[in-house]
């Protein structure tokens, strides 16, 4: 799932800097992540209202991310965009991407940061694993990519960094070449950790398109 | 009047101005790059050393313009964001200044998709513009880009940039020029003039903005050494015009090789009456050896 992280209010209100403003959400990663689904639409249209911000709609989006869809859906609501100087996309980036390719006559601001491509552990609980890099080999790390979740994204890791399976960077952070060393020594093919791995071919993260 | 570089003084009391471009070797034997400085050296008052060009990893900047300096030549170090970050960047300007080199000029770098190692990360930290600035307060303010101090010398840089006019509209290449003198860049160096129409429109929207007045502009040269080269320059390299009467001339011609370089001649002469140019880079690629006379039969010689 693309986890997000809602903006700071104060933030998202220098860039909103007037209204009226209509709010859109997504029904999917947004919505599992709580940043962008009904309920924190709702939350913000009254922080918004609050701070005398006319709101003119809203709408979840299905997901926002699909252009056609999102051109069908917003139709319904013409009146209220064209009431609106602002559209506040509570969405990941890709989201509020598609939202600008569609209305190109109104400022659209994002409301969510969007930090990674992750697991849901609990229900407010998200952890990265993945970076897209275009080319998975967690195959070689017991089922763990280092790419994405050691921050060197070392590929013949540890680091000296490493201490008492924790991660320089973070004592809260686990190494992930701790947890790799125990899975692969869990099924015993430690024998994978001797090879050298070569250098990353990172020209495949740089993929812009994809037509099926 | 004191100045951080030879370029600087040539450029600063108002005479033409000619910097040339020495590519350094794939390999780490300094005579290639020692006999290449042996030819051109006193025809230019600056030379540039490219910085893994086009993606492709040779002798470092860095190294290729301490060899030069040793020889008595004055370099225009280059540096690409493309392979460093920030506290590399950072670092290596003052191993630089420490050194004695006085120009760097800033590029953002060419993709490293082109070049010999596509499966490579680019590193982007900084955009060019971005990495000028920095360079620009770390010599004036004496601060990193963190805003931490500088405690023992700042780098006493002459800064240049580099500048497209044939990239894009005139309105988004010239508005960006100004953007890199607002970040704090000196000098210019344009890429290749072939299509003089096109340069002189460019020039004319420099002019009435007044930028010639902010910042020197040093307009590129490339001879082009044979019509496979023109060939290459007109068809595949983005961003470069080439006009079909410059092209037409060397397919013609018995003798592309001095056909391109009575071209370049003539840029050069034209070049020379535009207003608001300050100077011209050559960029003879594979060819530096024509640079002495290129710089001599162009009235251009001795430099000042």
């Amino acid at each position: 799932m693309i986890v997000t992280r809602q903006k700071n209010f104060d933030d998202l209100l220098k860039s909103i800097t007037n209204g009226p403003v209509f709010i859109i959400g997504c029904s999917e990663c947004a919505t599992i992540c709580h940043t962008g689904g009904e309920e924190e639409i709702l939350q913000m249209k009254s922080a918004l209202e609050k701070k005398n911000i006319c709101v003119t709609g809203w709408v979840v989006l299905d997901p926002a991310c699909n252009l056609q869809n999102d051109k069908r859906l917003l139709r319904k609501y013409k009146k209220e965009l064209a009431e609106a100087k602002k559209i506040l996309v509570l969405s990941c980036g890709s989201g509020a991407q598609t939202i600008s390719e569609i209305i190109d006559n109104i400022d659209v601001i994002p409301g969510t940061d969007t930090i990674f491509l992750g697991e849901i552990k609990r229900l407010v609980d998200f952890e990265k694993r993945c970076t897209l890099c275009g080319d998975c080999i967690q195959d070689l790390f017991g089922g763990v990519c280092p790419i994405s979740r050691c921050p060197k994204s070392m590929l013949n890791g540890p680091c000296g960094g490493s201490v008492d399976g924790k991660c320089e960077v973070s004592s809260d952070l686990d190494c992930i070449w701790d947890i790799i060393f125990k899975r692969l020594a869990e099924k015993g093919r430690l024998d994978r950790l001797k090879e050298i791995k070569k250098p990353k071919d990172w020209s495949k993260s740089t993929e812009m398109r994809r037509v099926l | 009047m004191s100045y951080k570089s030879n370029l600087q003084r040539v450029l600063s009391e108002e005479k033409f101005a000619v910097t040339a471009e020495i590519g350094p070797p794939k390999g780490s034997d300094p005579n290639k790059i020692r006999e290449k400085a042996e030819i051109v050296k006193g025809h230019a008052d600056a030379f540039n050393v490219t910085d893994n060009q086009t993606a492709v990893v040779r002798l470092s900047s860095i190294g290729g313009c301490f060899i030069l300096l040793k020889m008595g030549l004055e370099p225009v170090m280059q540096m690409s964001c493309r392979d460093r970050n920030r506290l590399a960047l950072q670092s290596d300007v003052l191993g630089a200044a420490a050194n004695g080199i006085k120009n760097i000029l800033f590029v953002t770098g060419d993709h490293q998709s082109f070049g010999n190692h596509p499966g490579a990360k680019g590193v982007y930290d900084l955009d060019s513009i971005q990495l000028i600035q920095i360079v620009r307060d770390m010599r004036d303010k004496g601060i990193f880009q963190s805003g931490d101090k500088i405690l023992a010398g700042n780098p006493d840089i002459f800064i240049g940039a580099a500048a497209n006019p044939f990239s894009s509209s005139y309105e988004i290449t010239v508005d960006h020029l100004e953007k890199k003198i607002e970040a704090g860049a000196d000098f210019i160096q344009t890429q290749s003039v072939f299509s003089l129409e096109k340069f002189n429109i460019w020039m004319d929207k420099i002019r009435s903005r007044g930028l010639d007045k902010r910042i020197h502009i040093l307009a590129g040269v490339t001879p082009l050494k044979s019509l496979k080269m023109a060939e290459r320059m007109k068809f595949h390299v983005p961003g470069v015009d080439v006009p079909d009467s410059m092209y037409n001339r060397i397919k013609k011609s018995a003798d592309p090789q001095k056909e391109g370089f009575e071209i370049a001649l003539e840029l050069i002469n034209e070049i020379k009456k535009i207003k608001g140019i300050h100077g011209i880079h050559i960029t003879a690629l594979f060819w530096e050896d024509i640079i002495p006379a290129l710089v001599e039969d162009s009235g251009l010689f001795p430099r000042p």
